[in-house]
């Protein structure tokens, strides 16, 4: 299945979430040298929820979409929930096929996230 | 002149790709049948191990081994086959001049000089012996065409880098990003005016495979390449050194093979090349190696880089006059100072997605820093897109890589 979904696109094209948060609970950047891709996350907390997180910074088609689509199914869910993610559901989520070299573009927001919790 | 069609007809691999663009020979070249079936002999027919048996086999399997030592220092024009070691790639052998030659000569306050369009194969293992050894490690630079930085003519630059304390200048022929075909006789020659001991090595793995190399005459005292990038099997590097210096370093790797005598208290070794090449080697790899350097030296060195230069000529030019300052093609404007590698940026798009859309069209390119961060960061870019030409390509896969950006801009856009 092709990777270039319509879905995807409108991701890429109109990240969700993208920007910064003023004084932000926590930040973390996380980068893939062999790409040049870099994140930075930016979150909220309110008791154990996330109540805001935003990211920022340089990426392919495949590492925005899956910061702008986790991000949206970040909120309001609680660390616990969060710290489960793993690969597998970043793949359900987007709902492609991922060779072994773009499965890391996939999860490198994944690892940002994880660096909040 | 170079007849694609009948050249194309010998590689296997595009009876079993159909429509395959194969635009990444500086990663790897494909391989032609007849390297293929020779590797196949000798698992077929006298799979031996080299320079142990007495039995005929084991004999026929040395002497196939050994004479392609014979065939690779002829094709570069050594003074003889001992100077020629095998390694496993290009890299090994850059760490074993690290090893064994650095290790030796190079003593704390001493240079060495390098470049920042290395693969990291040329870099890292010269930048980690300086910090050990509290040498001081130089780098050239580039200037805006990528060229490399100082003008021969004007060797004021190059003595500011080149100084009596220099013990070690290491480059590559041609650089594997920016396709820069380095002027390595006169900068070796120039280096050596200004320091006659100084010891050239040059990466020379994305030049033997597109030029003819004559190490007499360029002047160097070590150069390495790989048979994998030029028509060969994978697990075949190649170092060739000057004997004098090769008999005064240390060996890289101790055990079988390697050694003359070994006692209790002491160990003597074998005289070069075989003190460099310690256990069972890659045989059949070794064996078929020489197949594919008499496939090159029938279409005849001159020819491929002509054919070369005029697709990558033709290839910029379809490539500027389609995307016009959308795509960015680094390294040398003019045609006579580049080999046939393109890199390039296209408008904003990310190398990865360029590279996987063209990918789903059957076109193989690489995207990435191509192991040469130092020379990404200089150009001040993350990545990069590669196409790469060889013997087996032509116009019509240039026309696919246009179409196929095309593609690229229409899902992106």
């Amino acid at each position: 299945m092709n990777i270039y979904q319509d879905i995807i696109l409108d991701h890429y094209h109109h990240p969700h979430n993208q920007g910064r948060l003023i004084k932000p609970d926590k930040s973390g950047k996380v980068s893939n040298p062999l790409c040049g891709d870099k994140i930075e996350m930016m979150i909220d907390f309110e008791k154990n929820k996330v109540k805001e997180v935003k990211f920022h910074g340089e990426g392919c088609v495949i590492s925005t979409a899956s910061a702008s689509m986790l991000t949206d199914f970040a909120k309001s869910k609680s660390k616990e929930e969060l710290k489960k993610l793993n690969s597998k559901f970043i793949i359900k989520m987007l709902g492609i096929d991922l060779g072994m070299t773009r499965i890391k573009c996939a999860v490198l927001p994944l690892e940002a996230l994880h660096k909040l919790l | 002149m170079i007849n694609l069609k009948d050249i194309k007809n010998q590689f296997p691999i595009f009876k079993h790709q159909p429509g395959l663009v194969y635009l990444d020979s500086t990663a790897t070249s494909l391989k032609p049948k007849i390297v293929i079936d020779k590797i196949n002999e000798y698992y077929s027919e006298y799979s031996a191990n080299v320079f142990r048996g007495i039995y005929p086999m084991s004999e026929k399997a040395t002497a196939e081994f050994e004479e392609t030592r014979g065939v690779v220092s002829k094709f570069i024009n050594a003074n003889n086959s001992r100077e020629i070691i095998f390694t496993r790639n290009a890299t090994e052998s850059l760490n074993l001049l690290a090893y064994s030659l650095g290790r030796k000569i190079i003593n704390p306050g001493d240079e060495i000089v390098t470049t920042i369009m290395e693969h990291h194969s040329n870099f890292v293992p010269w930048q980690v012996l300086a910090e050990e050894v509290g040498a001081t490690f130089k780098i050239i630079d580039i200037d805006e065409d990528g060229n490399l930085e100082f003008k021969i003519q004007n060797s004021e630059l190059l003595k500011q880098i080149i100084t009596k304390k220099t013990k070690i200048l290491t480059l590559t022929y041609v650089s594997n990003v920016l396709g820069t075909i380095n002027p390595i006789k006169e900068i070796i020659s120039t280096a050596k005016s200004i320091n006659p001991n100084i010891i050239a090595i040059i990466d020379a793995a994305q030049a033997v495979p597109h030029l003819k190399i004559d190490v007499q005459e360029l002047g160097a005292d070590f150069i390495v390449f790989s048979s994998h990038k030029m028509l060969g099997p994978t697990g075949v590097g190649v170092l060739w050194g000057k004997e004098k210096i090769l008999k005064d370093m240390y060996p890289f790797m101790y055990g079988g093979d390697m050694i003359d005598e070994v006692y209790v208290d002491r160990t003597t070794f074998k005289d070069v090349p075989h003190k460099f090449e310690a256990g069972t080697p890659a045989i059949g790899e070794v064996i078929a190696f020489k197949e594919s350097i008499k496939f090159l030296e029938k279409i005849g060195m001159n020819n491929i880089l002509e054919h070369e230069k005029k697709l990558t000529d033709f290839a910029i030019n379809r490539l500027i006059d389609t995307f016009g300052q959308s795509i960015k093609i680094y390294g040398p404007k003019k045609i006579e100072d580049r080999g046939g590698i393109i890199s390039f940026s296209f408008d904003k798009f990310h190398p990865h997605d360029i590279a996987q859309i063209l990918a789903d069209q059957g076109i193989c390119v690489r995207a990435g820093h191509h192991c040469a961060m130092p020379l990404h960061t200089r150009l001040k870019v993350q990545a990069t897109v590669r196409a790469s030409f060889y013997i087996y390509n032509d116009e019509k896969d240039v026309e696919k890589l246009v179409e196929g950006l095309k593609k690229v801009k229409n899902i992106l856009k």
